[in-house]
């Protein structure tokens, strides 16, 4: 049940007393509230959760699977030549 | 769809099995606490990817199945009122209390609805002053912001007709629970990571300390999980108990500071009983002094109810880590989704149910 979702923020605007944005789901849009991460601009992505933004998705860390990953690939380098 | 798709990839799945594989020495057992990350581990045969040496304990991060009969029946109690529009997500619903469930008693014409979003049940409120409009607030900390701002939005525009069924559930009470149990097998947890978006991650320090445990904070596509379970298996080979944020690109250390401020206005920590587990001082969340006019079990003086579990149901095991779903001789037969004994067979996040769905066999 904590399901969290990434959407791209589309458009940030205020709903009576609620500052909330239009997120695309992949396809999918619905306006969720942006109270807990008011700094969030369009073109970012947020993780959704029952209809609440809670965290703008950092894209530097996300891109550390790929440096993971060549690191990997390094250590099988290095087992190669120990062979 | 970005920040999903790359966390899905076959071949960086296998490469990383591949890397545990040979981190990993000597058998370990790992428990993920989320029901959520359960369903994947399932879902994408994780648990057969991995090597032998690695098993994976289910933990009790299902909030669903650890909310207690006792307020399954309260809301089975309010919900037939015939002035009340009765709102909950929609797994609650075919959970069996001993009254019997809410899809039934919504079967039989109460209004009970189905909402994506507590903010939805604020509307319905505006929208029928003649009723009285009532959200049952089940979850653990990363929805718990959520009903706090339900309640603060409700107070800020008068509505007298709106109200919360509170059963909150907070997750380190939960896991320091675990590792005392007798018999306890964890070496190591898959942190949750939708409650750290929330709460961060220092809570968890302590707890990796006194009991020597490491405790990766960890996301939920497959790639996440696997990657947590190499940074634990990691540190256990090292000797490590610490606690590691593999979900950085969502989790920061200090959490959500506004959902935080938030939660101290509207709730304060209270003792809560778990199902299949029991009574855990300090491990819930209720309404605080300030927002207790909102409090649903005050307004409708629900009277104590005294519930029965049904007697074969190994539920309670199965949420400590303790059994496998298999292990239970009423597991695929006399309980399955759709006839359901206990709460880890209904939600699609309990362990019993996600075996189930995805075809691991009962034990012959």
């Amino acid at each position: 049940m904590c399901l969290g979702v990434p959407a791209k923020v589309l458009e940030v605007r205020r709903e009576r007393e609620l500052l909330t944005a239009v997120v695309d789901f992949g396809g999918v849009c619905r306006s969720v509230c942006l109270e807990h991460v008011p700094e969030t601009q369009p073109g970012e992505y947020v993780l959704v959760h029952v209809g609440f933004a809670l965290s703008r998705i950092d894209e530097e860390e996300a891109n550390r699977i790929f440096a993971l990953m060549r690191e990997l690939d390094e250590m099988d380098g290095f087992e190669k030549l120990a062979e | 769809m970005r920040f999903v798709d790359e966390y899905r990839d076959g071949p960086t799945a296998r490469r990383l099995a591949d890397a545990i594989q040979r981190a990993a020495t000597r058998r370990w057992t790992l428990m993920e606490v989320c029901g959520g990350q359960t369903h994947t581990i399932l879902k994408y045969g994780l648990d057969q990817l991995l090597p032998e040496c690695i098993e994976l304990l289910h933990g009790p991060g299902c909030p669903v199945c650890v909310t207690s009969l006792e307020m399954i029946d309260k809301a089975h109690d309010i919900a037939s009122r015939p002035e009340v529009i009765f709102c909950s997500y929609g797994d609650m619903l075919r959970i069996p209390g001993s009254r019997g469930d809410l899809l039934r008693l919504k079967a039989s014409g109460s209004d009970i609805r189905i909402l994506y979003s507590p903010l939805d049940a604020v509307r319905l409120a505006e929208e029928h002053p003649d009723r009285q409009v009532v959200f049952f607030a089940v979850g653990f900390e990363t929805t718990a912001p959520a009903h706090a701002m339900a309640a603060w939005l409700a107070r800020q525009r008068r509505l007298a007709n709106f109200s919360l069924l509170v059963s909150h559930v907070m997750v380190p009470p939960a896991l320091a629970f675990i590792l005392q149990a007798p018999g306890n097998r964890v070496q190591a947890f898959l942190g949750p990571g939708h409650v750290c978006t929330v709460m961060g991650t220092s809570e968890y320090a302590p707890i990796c300390a006194r009991y020597r445990t490491p405790i990766v904070v960890t996301g939920f596509e497959p790639v996440d999980l696997l990657e947590g379970v190499l940074c634990a298996v990691r540190q256990l080979e090292k000797g490590e108990a610490r606690v590691e944020n593999q979900y950085a690109r969502v989790v920061r250390d200090g959490g959500n500071a506004a959902s935080r401020r938030l939660l101290q206005e509207v709730f304060e920590v209270c003792d809560r009983q778990w199902r299949g587990i029991g009574l855990l001082p300090k491990s819930g969340l209720r309404l605080s002094d300030e927002y207790r006019e909102l409090d649903a079990e005050q307004r409708f003086e629900v009277e104590a109810i005294v519930p029965a579990e049904p007697r074969e149901c190994i539920s309670g095991q199965v949420l400590r880590g303790l059994k496998r779903p298999m292990d239970c001789a009423a597991y695929g037969s006399t309980c399955t989704p759709m006839t359901p004994l206990g709460a880890t067979m209904v939600s699609s996040e309990g362990a019993c149910a996600a075996y189930y769905r995805y075809g691991r066999p009962a034990a012959p």
